[in-house]
């Protein structure tokens, strides 16, 4: 049987290389709301010809128009984010467009969200991630009844969340990629997946614990890893399958929906087998160095 | 053996009915291979089968689905619109009527708009209150939320005096009677007869008014306009001149309601006020579509050949479960039925990707058994035993955020939102559904097929 426990430092070290980073990056930069939570509003237009960027926002800028950004979505198709727009201001800003860029003109997406729904929408979400990471808790206590598997289990799922936050704080940084309702689905989505896959290698030991009473931690745990790498690579693995595709061949609305799924997809995987198991004899190490 | 071969059957009628649900409603057989001068008239076909639509009606239960996938908003184009009501003229304890009167008039404004399947809901939160309307294929947004932000206007209208017997309600002329005398309406019974009736109750200036009205048109009807169009027309029997009135027909309770509900939103008028508005053009939802099919065929793809190379027959076995998976599961969507997001498209993809996980638990618990030295259809079977407890563990997270996420019971400290609501019953059912074809299917399959196979080897 492999030593999977020998190079549990090594594992912890491939964490902190990629978390290091993106907390740093988390601290720094922090995340880039979208207007679901800051309220404003987005325009999302297709013209007949490539305009320049700068263009658009002079034309609305002469006319007293704040203008956050304008960005390229696609070919002849633009971004544009600016403050919350009444109705009728609106239907001026894409007036002004068309009759200065001319030709047909198409729109494609148009979203005002006033400020206050924003911040209230932002406490729900916070309300859900505490709801769910507190279910989740509850029912990892519950299987396990014992606190040394569960704070390991829930010591994994944070780690996975600040990948995912962290990854999209860079992207956020470099790439203007902003932070969303589906965000916040594909956070609440993975946290439940790190659990699920950490389960999976805890309920091996568990049940070599039962068999193999005198057996140490570690080689129970060693055991376990050996008999569920690989149901966890497999299943990931299919999940990662349909998510690439997805990824590349999908809808753009969606696209970073599914980033975050696939990041927080891996992370998860990673972090089950070489986190969350050893983790756990870490710990046991510890609590007997203590002892003595 | 009674039982298994029950199951096999039962499995056969369900992939098949949910074949028959999945189909489009109309295929078009067009084919012609008849050559020369020897027509072959039975080679040529030109002919368009379509699926009628399911209806049942048990009593006053009805099922009606026409089995077309619905489209959300961000798939078919349309728009999405967040009111939010001005209650600071309205008593807090008519402010949940108000709300539903609103609703109940814009529901009728925009079926009026032509709208296919609107979505309207109310929310409550906090203190505020705010109406939730989605509609789908609409290309004059501006021209909606114009008609849907009017307030409501109520009237009494009588017969002028020169109006025969054939009066039609164009014949009713505006009283000086509005929504402004009426202070409310609700659903009252009859003391006697216990019937249900429906209140109304005016202000001070509006029991004087009522008082002329009626006492000028006894055993004549007065009929109640709200926004121009007739709602009721009962005939005066007294003069009333206490600013309290009923209306008595033979009313069931829902009617009753429904009347009292349409009165109020002109007696409780709420200015409404735009505060989301996410409109979505529909080349967007259809490119979206397509890529995102597209995208799935090309993932299923890959797990069905993924899981045959790696598990052989087995693996062979379970992508048959797994493409009865898919079938059921699009059955179910049409059945319920499920709005389809974009969001939701995502789900259904993600949670192909995790029916199989079942399998895989299954198969490498077998390979061990098999490792172990036991004969291979007990370790099969034990497999299926000994791998449950981690199969239900692993999936019980997974459907506890998807209830989190789907919010069943519009708890106000958590989000509604369609997206997120769509992947989360799309990822919750997929999950479910996956228990069962992961499980159930593929033993079924399993103790059918392979041991067959192994016999004849």
């Amino acid at each position: 049987m492999i030593n999977w426990m020998k190079f549990k430092w090594l594992y912890f070290l491939i964490s902190a290389i990629v978390i290091i980073p993106v907390l740093i990056s988390l601290v720094m930069f922090g995340l880039k709301p979208s207007i679901d939570f800051t309220g404003g509003t987005l325009l999302e237009y297709r013209f007949s010809q490539e305009i320049n960027l700068q263009e658009i926002s002079n034309v609305l800028q002469e006319k007293d128009y704040e203008v956050y950004s304008v960005q390229a979505s696609e070919e002849k198709t633009y971004l544009l984010r600016m403050p919350a727009l009444e109705k009728e201001k609106a239907l001026e800003v894409k007036n002004l467009l068309a009759e200065r860029f001319g030709g047909e003109s198409q729109e494609i997406r148009f979203e005002v969200v006033g400020p206050t729904l924003g911040r209230e929408l932002l406490v729900k979400m916070i309300v859900a991630i505490v709801l769910a990471a507190g279910f989740i808790l509850g029912y990892v206590a519950w299987r396990f009844k014992n606190t040394k598997f569960g704070v390991c289990a829930i010591l994994a799922m944070f780690h996975d969340t600040l990948v995912i936050l962290g990854s999209f704080s860079l992207l956020g940084y470099f790439f203007g990629v902003e932070v969303d309702t589906l965000f916040v689905t594909a956070v609440l989505t993975i946290l439940s997946f790190s659990v699920h896959d950490t389960v999976v290698v805890y309920d091996r030991i568990r049940e070599s614990q039962k068999l193999f009473p005198k057996a140490s931690l570690e080689s129970l745990v060693n055991k376990a890893v050996t008999e569920t790498l690989s149901r966890s690579l497999n299943n990931s693995l299919t999940i990662i399958f349909m998510l690439i595709a997805l990824l590349l061949l999908g809808g753009v609305t969606i696209k970073w929906f599914v980033a975050a799924l696939l990041i927080g997809t891996v992370s998860g995987t990673y972090s089950s087998t070489f986190n969350a198991a050893p983790l756990l004899v870490l710990w046991e190490s510890l609590s007997q160095r203590r002892k003595k | 053996m009674k039982k298994r071969r029950f199951l096999v059957w039962l499995l056969v009628a369900l992939t098949l009915g949910s074949l028959y649900v999945d189909l489009p409603s109309k295929i078009h057989f067009k084919f012609d291979f008849s050559f020369g001068k020897n027509q072959l008239n039975w080679l040529k076909m030109d002919k368009e089968v379509s699926r009628p639509a399911l209806s049942w009606s048990i009593g006053k239960y009805r099922f009606f689905r026409d089995l077309e996938i619905k489209k959300g908003i961000d798939l078919a184009g349309g728009t999405h619109l967040v009111f939010q009501a001005e209650m600071g003229t309205i008593t807090s304890e008519n402010r949940q009527a108000a709300i539903d009167a609103a609703k109940d008039n814009i529901e009728k404004r925009v079926n009026l708009f032509g709208v296919a399947e609107p979505l309207i809901q109310t929310s409550k939160v906090g203190d505020d209150y705010r109406l939730i309307v989605e509609l789908a294929g609409v290309t004059d947004v501006n021209q909606a939320i114009d008609l849907i932000g009017q307030t409501a206007q109520l009237d009494f209208r009588e017969l002028s005096q020169e109006a025969t017997q054939a009066a039609t309600f164009a014949d009713f002329q505006p009283t000086g009677l509005t929504g402004k005398d009426l202070k409310r309406s609700e659903v009252k019974f009859d003391p006697n007869s216990g019937e249900p009736q429906v209140g109304l109750e005016f202000n001070s200036e509006g029991a004087q008014k009522f008082a002329e009205i009626t006492s000028r048109n006894v055993g004549k009807p007065v009929a109640i306009f709200l926004d121009e169009f007739p709602v009721t027309a009962p005939n005066v029997q007294e003069a009333i001149t206490s600013g309290e009135a009923v209306i008595s027909g033979d009313f069931l309770l829902e009617e009753a309601k429904q009347l009292s509900i349409q009165l109020n939103a002109g007696a409780l008028p709420v200015p409404i006020k735009l505060i989301e508005q996410r409109n979505i053009g529909a080349t967007l939802g259809a490119e979206s579509v397509q890529k995102s099919v597209q995208a799935g065929f090309i993932g299923l793809l890959m797990v069905i050949i993924f899981m045959a190379a790696y598990y052989g027959s087995l693996g062979l076995l379970a992508d048959v479960a797994l493409v009865i998976y898919g079938l059921l599961t699009l059955a179910l969507y049409k059945l319920i039925p499920v709005t389809l997001t974009l969001p939701g498209i995502a789900g259904f993809i993600l949670s192909i990707g995790m029916a199989v996980d079942a399998n895989i638990l299954i198969f490498e618990r077998m390979k061990e058994e098999f490792r172990s030295g036991k004969p291979r259809l007990m370790a099969i079977e034990l497999a299926f035993g000994r791998a449950w407890d981690s199969i239900r563990d692993a999936n019980v997270c997974t459907l506890l955020a998807c209830f989190i996420l789907f919010n069943p019971f519009n708890w106000s400290f958590l989000n509604v939102s369609g997206m997120v609501r769509g992947f989360a019953l799309t990822l919750g059912l997929g999950v479910a559904l996956s228990l069962f074809t992961g499980i159930v299917v593929t033993r079924t399959l399993i103790r059918t097929f392979y041991r067959k196979e192994k016999i004849k080897a």
